[in-house]
C-alpha cells in the first residue's frame, strides 16, 4: 500500500523537514520529508516488464517468420510463427491480468486515441495476435494456406510496429529513466526484440535453416547492448539508476545473457546444442533487459532526486526554447 | 488551431477545445498557503463529501502530517513543514525561530493533462467546467494516468482497481455549489472561481506580500506558459515548490509524444529492414 512504501521511506528523520538528500556529483535536493515527487509506477514487473518481452518477441517473430516463409525455410517459418502467436497470446494475457478491473478489458478498444500509446498499441495487438495466430494455425495445420499467406503478411506490417511502440508506452510517462530515454529506447527495444526472435529461431528450428536468425542474433545482441549504455549515459542523472541497485545487477547478467548468445549463435552451424544454448541465452538476455528498464524507471519514482534535480537544472539554465 | 495543436495542447479554452458548446467559464483553485492554518478541515470536507474510504491511520512523525500526500483515497493533502531559520530573532530553545509552512495541496486539473492525454479508455475526461474528472464506470484500472501525471496526484485504489482522483466536486459545480474543500477553509485560504478571476486575485495578492516584505512568495502554476499549459488549480507559495513536495517544472509528458512517436516509427522500420537484410544476405548462401 502506498502509505507503508512512503513511511519507509521518511525512517527515523521524518522530524527533519528540509531533508536534504545527497546527489550524485554532490548535489543536494530538497524534498518533503524525502518523499517521491510522482505517484509510484502500480504495474506489476511480471505483468508488464514480462509484456514488454514477449510483445517485443511476438513483433519481432512475425518479421522472421514471413522472411523465412518468402525464402522457403519452412521449419525456421513455423517456429517463429508459434513463437509469434505464443508470445502474443501470452502477452495480451499479461495485459488484462495487470489490469485493476480485468472485465473491463475491452474499453481499451472504446476510443481511438493517438495520445495514448497503450490506446494505440491495444488496436495493434488486436489485429497483430488474431493475424499471428491465423498465420500459425494454418502454418501448422496446412488449412487455407492462402488464408495463412494474408495473415502471415499483416503479421509482418504490424510486428515491427508492436515491437517498437512499447517504448513510447513507457516514455510517454514522468517516471525520470523512461521519460528521458524516449529518444533511444525504440531502438533499444526492437533490437532486443529482434535479439529474442533470433533466440526463438535458434531453439525451435533445425540447424539447416538457421543462417538467417544466426545473423540476426550477431547484428541484434550487440546492438541490444551498446544502446542501452548509450541512452543510460545521454540520460543524464537519470541514467544513475541504470548502473547501479537491482537495475544495474539485472542489466549486467542481461548484456553477459546477450553477449553469449550472440557470440554462440556464430559456432550454431552444425551443433544443435549450441544453438539451443545460444538461444535461450538471446531469450534470456532479452527479457532480464527489459526487467532491468523495469526497476529502473521504478527506482528514478521512488526518489525526488531524480525528478527534483534535472527540472531545477532546466529552470536555472538561460530560457532559449531548446531542449536536448 | 490545426488538428495536432489541439490534440496535444488544448489552450486555455480547454472546454471548447473538447467540444463544448457555450461552455461555463473555467474554474479553478486559487490556494493561498500564506493564510493557510493547517486545519485540514479541506482533507475531512473533501473525504466526507466525496465518500473516500479510510485509507490508514498512521503515524509517521513527519510533523503533524499523516496523510503524507495526494493518492486515490487523498484528494486535498496539507502539507506540513517547519524550518527552523538561522539568524532569525528567537529565544526559548528556538521557538521563535520556527516557521512554519502549510499547504493544502491538490489536482492541478491542468491546461495539458498527461493523465487525460495518457488514458486509453476514455474514462479521463475534460468537463465542460474545463475541469479534469474520471469516470468510474468506465476506468478499467490500467494504472498508466498513475506515473503520467508529473504531480503524484492520480493513483490507483487498490481494493477496487480503479484510479481516484479530486473531481474538483463535480457534481456540487453542476448544481451551483463551490467545492466541498473550499466551502470548509475557514480562512479563504482555498478561494473557488472562475480562473480569470482567480488568476487576478492572485496577481493582487502576490503584489500585497511582496510590498509587505516578503520577498519569498511566488505563485505556482498560475502561467499559461508553464510546462502543463498552467493549472486550473494554482498556488501561491512562500518557498520553493519541492519544499512542499511539488515538481519546480514540471512538463506534460505528452509534449515530447509527437517525437516519440517519430523514434518508434523509424525504429520499427530499423527493424523490418534489419530483417529484411539477414534474409536477402543470406539467400543465395545459406
Ligand atoms: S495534476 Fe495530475 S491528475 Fe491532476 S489533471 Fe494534472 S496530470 Fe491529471
Ligand atoms: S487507470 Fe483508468 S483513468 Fe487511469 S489511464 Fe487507465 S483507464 Fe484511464
Amino acid at each position: 500500500m502506498r502509505h507503508e512504501g512512503k513511511l519507509a521511506r521518511v525512517g527515523p528523520e521524518g522530524v527533519v523537514p528540509r531533508r536534504r538528500a545527497q546527489g550524485g556529483d554532490d548535489q543536494t535536493c530538497t524534498s518533503y520529508y524525502g518523499l517521491p515527487v510522482i505517484n509510484q509506477p502500480v504495474w506489476s514487473a511480471r505483468d508488464v516488464a514480462g509484456y514488454l518481452f514477449l510483445g517485443g518477441l511476438a513483433g519481432a517473430s512475425a518479421l522472421v517468420g514471413a522472411g523465412a516463409h518468402v525464402t522457403e525455410r519452412p521449419r525456421l517459418a513455423r517456429s517463429a510463427k508459434l513463437g509469434a502467436a505464443g508470445a502474443a497470446a501470452l502477452s495480451m494475457l499479461a495485459l488484462v491480468h495487470d489490469l485493476g478491473r480485468p472485465a473491463r478489458a475491452l474499453h481499451m478498444l472504446r476510443v481511438v486515441k493517438p495520445t495514448s500509446p497503450m490506446n494505440v498499441g491495444s488496436w495493434l495487438l488486436a489485429a497483430f495476435g488474431p493475424a499471428t495466430a491465423v498465420a500459425a494455425a494454418s502454418d501448422v495445420t496446412g488449412v487455407s494456406p492462402v488464408l495463412g499467406d494474408a495473415a502471415t503478411v499483416c503479421a509482418a506490417v504490424l510486428g515491427p510496429a508492436v515491437a517498437a511502440y512499447t517504448a513510447a508506452l513507457i516514455s510517454n510517462t514522468a517516471v525520470p529513466s523512461w521519460h528521458e530515454g524516449r529518444r533511444e529506447m525504440p531502438f533499444v527495444f526492437v533490437a532486443s526484440g529482434a535479439s529474442a526472435a533470433a533466440g526463438v529461431g535458434l531453439v525451435l528450428a533445425p540447424a539447416g535453416e538457421l543462417a538467417p536468425v544466426r545473423r540476426l542474433a550477431a547484428v541484434a545482441g550487440p546492438t541490444e547492448i551498446v544502446l542501452t549504455k548509450l541512452m543510460a549515459r545521454k540520460m543524464g542523472l537519470a541514467g544513475e539508476p541504470y548502473r547501479t541497485g537491482r537495475a544495474g545487477a539485472t542489466l549486467r547478467i542481461a548484456e553477459v545473457c546477450t553477449l553469449l548468445g550472440a557470440g554462440g549463435a556464430l559456432f550454431a552451424r552444425t551443433r544443435r546444442a549450441v544453438a539451443l544454448g545460444s538461444g535461450l541465452a538471446l531469450l534470456a538476455g532479452s527479457a532480464l533487459e527489459r526487467f532491468a528498464i523495469f526497476y529502473a524507471g521504478l527506482h528514478s519514482a521512488q526518489d525526488p532526486r531524480y525528478s527534483v534535480l534535472p527540472q531545477r537544472e532546466r529552470l536555472s539554465r538561460p530560457p532559449d526554447g531548446t531542449s536536448r | 488551431m490545426t488538428r495536432s495543436a489541439r490534440i496535444f495542447s488544448n489552450g486555455q479554452a480547454v472546454a471548447a477545445a473538447s467540444g463544448y458548446d457555450g461552455a461555463p467559464p473555467r474554474v479553478g483553485f486559487f490556494t493561498d498557503t500564506s493564510v493557510c492554518i493547517g486545519c485540514k478541515a479541506c482533507e475531512v470536507a473533501c473525504k466526507e463529501w466525496n465518500r473516500i474510504p479510510e485509507d490508514g491511520l498512521t503515524f509517521t512523525a513527519m510533523s503533524y502530517d499523516n496523510t503524507q500526500g495526494l493518492g486515490a483515497d487523498s484528494w486535498r493533502h496539507v502539507a506540513f513543514v517547519e524550518q527552523v531559520r538561522e539568524g532569525a530573532p528567537g529565544d526559548l530553545a528556538g521557538a521563535g525561530r520556527v516557521r512554519w509552512l502549510m499547504s493544502s495541496d491538490v489536482c492541478k486539473h491542468c491546461t495539458e493533462a498527461a493523465c487525460l492525454d495518457v488514458c486509453p479508455t476514455g474514462a479521463i475526461l475534460r468537463t465542460e467546467f474545463g475541469t479534469v474528472v474520471v469516470q468510474e464506470d468506465v476506468c478499467n484500472g490500467c494504472g498508466y494516468c498513475v506515473p503520467a501525471c508529473p504531480f503524484g496526484v492520480i493513483d490507483q485504489r487498490k481494493e477496487d482497481g480503479r484510479a481516484w482522483k479530486c473531481t474538483l466536486c463535480y457534481d456540487r459545480l453542476g448544481a451551483g455549489h463551490e467545492p466541498a474543500c473550499a466551502g470548509a477553509c475557514p480562512t479563504e485560504s482555498i478561494q473557488f472561481g472562475p480562473l480569470d478571476e482567480l488568476r487576478e486575485r492572485a496577481d493582487r495578492r502576490l503584489a500585497a506580500l511582496h510590498g509587505a516584505g516578503m520577498v519569498d512568495a511566488r505563485l505556482y502554476g498560475r502561467d499559461p506558459d508553464d510546462g502543463v499549459g498552467g493549472g486550473g488549480a494554482f498556488f501561491l507559495l512562500l518557498d520553493d515548490p519541492e519544499v512542499y513536495g511539488l515538481p519546480p517544472d514540471p512538463v506534460v509528458t505528452t509534449r515530447d509524444l509527437p517525437q516519440m512517436w517519430l523514434h518508434a516509427g523509424i525504429a520499427a522500420v530499423a527493424l523490418a529492414v534489419t530483417v529484411a537484410g539477414v534474409f536477402v544476405g543470406g539467400h543465395h548462401a545459406p
